[in-house]
């Protein structure tokens, strides 16, 4: 690996190998600003005929190469490392999620706490869970062994018990995962590796039950008392393994291992990092989500915890049939302003899911695929609060005021009022014709309150910046800012229930040409007021008796606003139950607020 | 850059086809390169470990855990028989027994002095891979299986549920737009792969089934009646290891879609031949088709020319499918691939084509819905 120092760092190419597509960015160090140059991407190349990974990152950078004009590879097609005359690059990063990847199992003893945090240290470092095993997860030990020997992991993280605590629970999973002898996903030839993160006095035992059949690193306890989580050496170990078991074992990853300049990451750990670095900077709380064909991961910070939640079967391709499944048609038809017939809507989410790269080509269709989008997220969102939640199981001291709240351990950290930033990704939100309609469907699945601002990552660029931060995290913070998001603007929504039609909200804006735009927001009402990207306007909103903004019920607020391609959206539908029974009734409100925002052409709504 | 359009799935008359059937785990191969085939024939044998069952010794017989391996009348490694005594502990100076017997016959794996617990792994389970094809064994891949060639009539569907199956073909509609209902299914239909046109009723299915018909080959399904015959709405299409009774293989998708009249052809041509079928479907990476193999005689080791039937992707006057509304379902030729993005009614924009339908009349539709009709 090659040090140099991050000032001296003022070319960057980034890759993200994808298991379809390999994309990479071109950034530079312009006066004092690095920028996004190019994007260019090409198949990935991981799989049969080719089998290595390196070629597809390449080509990607070769068209790269072609787009910007900047000469990146010489004539054996290696990378030019450091850049010097006008050619090469300074260093080279990539993530990676090809080949499926990191497939973890993770297993504690009590499923609501140690096996809960095993869960939330893999999820954090990017994998994908295929199951948790626990003690106490109502199958019998025969039934977990079938499992584990059934499931293919990358690799097992395994936990349980405080430091000092009894001994048997633990060393009950941990026979029970030696009796099953699981085998690794890749390769023949090697153990699977496991991480074992728990009770620090069962190590011995862990090593006589785990150490022969396995490949067992041990790590400090995920969780040493009850009351606090210690999920980062866990984190790092996988990440370590990730890159020593899991890549190395993947077509040509050796060498892309020996191109980089820092480790590859994982691509949902590279996004959650990025995430995670630009809340802590900001001192945001933030939620962003990456919706793609087969699968919803959430990633949120909320009170400086970091969180993700991967929905494995929530997508808009592969998973649409199941989202359909999970939500029930009535609900997806509740965004939907006319009326479709059912058989036919059936038959028509099955074939997108058997030809899951077809396009919409009718207004009806696309309406119809954003409705269940708005479902994909919602449910995949109510996943994310149940996980992130402060820690269970742990005792808490109550004054008597607080023990008639019935607010126990385990609560979600989520909380809509205090978000400042709705981040959404994946095709069906950055590829939406109308960058309206992935702003509204991030407010009607996610319902932000008080001041929310929204944004969309255009070219599903976290990934690299993710990693980059790794290295640099100035340059991966304002490329972030100037070239990754495209914002759609700001959306208020005051917080309260209130009779159709009645006044909830006084708002003014100064906006920056100096006119004023000032008016009334009536309850179960939506409007949009221009404000363009860059540009800020000073508000004025004064909420109705019982309406609250995020200061406070009927208190006022003065701040700024920030605008975007939608620009400022004020939603006047409370946050409970908005949506009328009445068919008739919802569909009407369906088109007002779809018009009122912009959504759709009229046409579409006057069917 | 990537394609786009869908690759199409594979209809044709004559091809060699080479199925690889390996163990799960390794084991004895039992036929040798040369060996002629039959469906049923055994290739490869095999025996997964046994189930384990986990025993609490120490709770059974209320003693300390480190006390376990010192009550154990049987040692790892040892057989029990079920209900076999495998460990006997005295208590209160002796005068009560209290005893461990055996839950399942197997070998005691390992007995645990920190959580009382004893292993037992049940007897080995046998696993058989059957040649699946008539043909003859080119390949032999010591201990893990063979390769099954064979020339044959090819038919990938599009989607399917049910694993391998095989049975006479017949044909019990009279074109490829007539709906099989159970009015076509008699008793005759015992064994036999039953091909119908555009759709294929739950009643039908049921019937089939009672007949005792080991498939359907159709144009499209209803998602009620999939739903219906599964028991549970299907949420991903990974399929294959339903136990049904009946393999189905939907080669057009799901509502009412006229079997492609070459599809209906080809079988209607095999009518009453022995076709090899499976329904096994997986969309995602490594994406699997169901598929119908009708095997001909034919010299293996004659290797076909394999340019004929790589796909050169689309271009003009190429036989296409749409696969999505508004024309979902129609046939027709490629006319015009205008280079630049066009808008389409959603306002998005993406590349296009032009399509002359074989019913009449032309249309513009993306690239992306449609797939090339592969011989």
């Amino acid at each position: 690996m090659k040090e140099l120092k991050p000032e001296d760092i003022k070319i960057i190419v980034a890759t993200d190998c994808g298991s379809t597509t390999t994309k990479a960015i071109l950034i530079e160090k312009h006066g004092d600003e690095y920028r996004l140059i190019v994007r260019g991407e090409a198949p990935t190349t991981v799989e049969a005929p080719f089998e290595d990974v390196t070629m597809g990152v390449l080509n990607a950078i070769a068209e790269v190469e072609e787009l910007s004009g900047r000469k990146l590879l010489d004539e054996k097609g290696q990378i030019i490392k450091p850049a010097q005359n006008g050619v090469g690059t300074d260093i080279y990063i990539s993530t990676s999620s090809a080949g499926g990847g990191l497939q973890m199992m993770v297993a504690g003893v009590v499923r609501s706490m140690t096996a809960e945090s095993a869960e939330r240290a893999a999820l954090g470092a990017g994998a994908i869970v295929m199951d948790v095993i626990a003690a106490n997860d109502k199958r019998l030990p025969h039934q977990q062994i079938e499992r584990i020997r059934h499931l293919r992991p990358d690799m097992i993280l395994l936990s349980g018990g405080v430091d000092g605590g009894t001994l048997t629970h633990v060393v009950e999973i941990a026979e029970l995962i030696s009796a099953a002898d699981p085998r690794p996903r890749l390769g023949t030839g090697y153990k699977l590796p496991i991480i074992y993160a728990g009770n620090k006095d069962a190590r011995e035992t862990i090593k006589k039950t785990l150490g022969d059949k396995t490949s067992l690193d041990i790590v400090d306890n995920i969780r040493p008392v009850l009351e606090r989580e210690n999920l980062h050496p866990a984190r790092e170990k996988i990440h370590d393994l990730f890159m020593e078991h899991v890549m190395a074992q993947a077509p040509g990853y050796r060498k892309l291992m020996s191109l980089t300049d820092a480790p590859i990451m994982p691509t949902p750990g590279a996004v959650g990092l990025i995430i995670k670095t630009i809340a802590d900077l900001e001192k945001m709380e933030v939620i962003g989500v990456d919706i793609g064909g087969a699968t919803t991961d959430i990633f949120s910070v909320f009170q400086g915890v970091f969180n993700r939640t991967v929905s494995a079967n929530l997508g808009m391709s592969y998973s649409i049939s199941n989202v359909f499944a999970e939500s029930g048609l009535p609900n997806v038809m509740r965004w939907v302003p006319f009326k479709m017939d059912e058989r036919d809507l059936r038959n028509r989410v099955k074939n997108k899911m058997i030809r899951p790269t077809t396009i919409p080509q009718m207004m009806e269709e696309l309406i119809f695929e954003q409705a269940i989008a708005k479902e994909a997220l919602r449910l995949a969102f109510i996943q994310h609060k149940s996980f992130a939640t402060t820690l269970k199981g742990v005792q808490q001291q109550r004054t008597i005021a607080e023990a008639f709240e019935q607010s126990a351990s385990g609560q979600t950290i989520v909380n809509m009022m205090t978000c400042n930033m709705l981040i959404g990704s994946g095709g069906v939100l950055s590829h939406a014709p109308r960058r309206n309609q992935a702003a509204l469907m991030l407010i009607d699945a996610f319902l932000p309150e008080g001041i929310t601002r929204l944004a969309v990552d255009s070219i599903f660029m976290m990934p690299q910046l993710g990693v980059l931060s790794t290295v640099h995290p100035q340059a991966a913070k304002e490329v972030f800012d100037k070239d990754c998001l495209i914002h759609l603007g700001t959306c208020i929504a005051p917080v309260g229930v209130e009779k159709e039609g009645k006044e909830i909200l006084k708002y003014k804006f100064i906006l920056p040409d100096g006119k004023t735009e000032a008016g009334v927001l009536k309850y179960g009402e939506m409007k949009m007021i221009p404000l363009a990207v860059g540009e800020t306007a000073q508000a004025h909103l004064e909420p109705e008796r019982g309406m609250d903004l995020g200061h406070g019920k009927n208190k006022n607020i003065e701040t700024t606003i920030n605008g975007g391609v939608a620009g400022i959206i004020l939603d006047g539908r409370g946050r409970s139950n908005f949506l009328p029974a009445d068919e008739n009734v919802r569909v009407k409100k369906l088109k007002e607020w779809m018009l009122a925002l912009d959504i759709y052409p009229k046409w579409a709504l006057e069917r | 850059m990537g394609h786009a359009y869908t690759p199409g799935l594979k209809v044709t008359g004559k091809m060699l086809i080479t199925k690889k059937r390996i163990l799960p785990l390794k084991g004895e191969v039992l036929a040798k390169v040369g060996d002629k085939v039959q469906p049923d024939t055994v290739v490869a044998r095999t025996f997964l470990p046994g189930p384990v069952e986990p025993m609490n010794v120490a709770n059974i017989l209320s003693i300390a855990p480190e006390d376990v391996p010192y009550f154990m009348l049987k040692k790892e490694g040892e057989k029990v028989q079920k209900d076999e005594i495998m460990a006997k502990a005295k208590t209160f100076f002796g005068l009560f027994t209290s005893v461990c017997k055996a839950k399942a016959e197997g070998t005691i794996e390992s007995i645990s002095s920190i959580t009382g617990q004893v292993l037992l792994r049940g007897n080995p389970v046998p696993v058989e891979v059957h040649a699946y094809l008539v043909g003859e064994v080119v390949e032999v891949f010591p201990q893990e299986g063979v390769a099954v060639s064979s020339w044959g009539s090819f038919i990938q569907g599009i989607f399917g549920v049910g694993g391998e199956t095989n049975g006479e073909i017949k044909i019990v509609v009279g074109s490829p737009s007539d709906i099989l209902t159970d009015k076509e299914i008699d008793e005759n239909s015992k064994g036999k792969i039953i091909v119908g046109g555009c759709l294929v009723t739950a009643s039908a299915i049921n019937k089939a089934i009672s007949a005792g018909a080991k498939g359907i080959i159709v144009g499209g399904l209803d998602d009620k009646d999939l739903r219906d015959f599964l028991g549970y709405d299907l949420g991903v299409a990974i399929t294959g290891s339903e136990e049904k009774g009946i393999t189905l293989v939907i080669t057009e998708g799901f509502g009412q879609i006229n079997m492609a009249q070459r599809t209906f052809n080809l079988l209607k041509s095999n009518q009453g031949k022995l076709a090899c079928i499976n329904g096994a479907t997986q969309i995602r990476a490594g994406v699997i088709r169901p598929e119908v193999i009708i095997p001909i005689a034919g010299d293996v080791k004659i290797k076909e020319e394999k340019e004929k039937f790589e796909s050169v992707g689309l271009e003009a006057d190429s036989p296409i499918r749409v696969i999505r509304q508004p024309y979902f379902g129609k046939l027709g030729q490629v006319k015009d691939l205008p280079p630049a993005l066009q808008k389409l009614e959603t306002e998005s924009t993406a590349r296009v084509l032009e399509v002359e339908f074989d019913s009449d009349g032309r249309a513009i539709v993306p690239r992306a819905n449609v797939e090339m009709l592969e011989e």
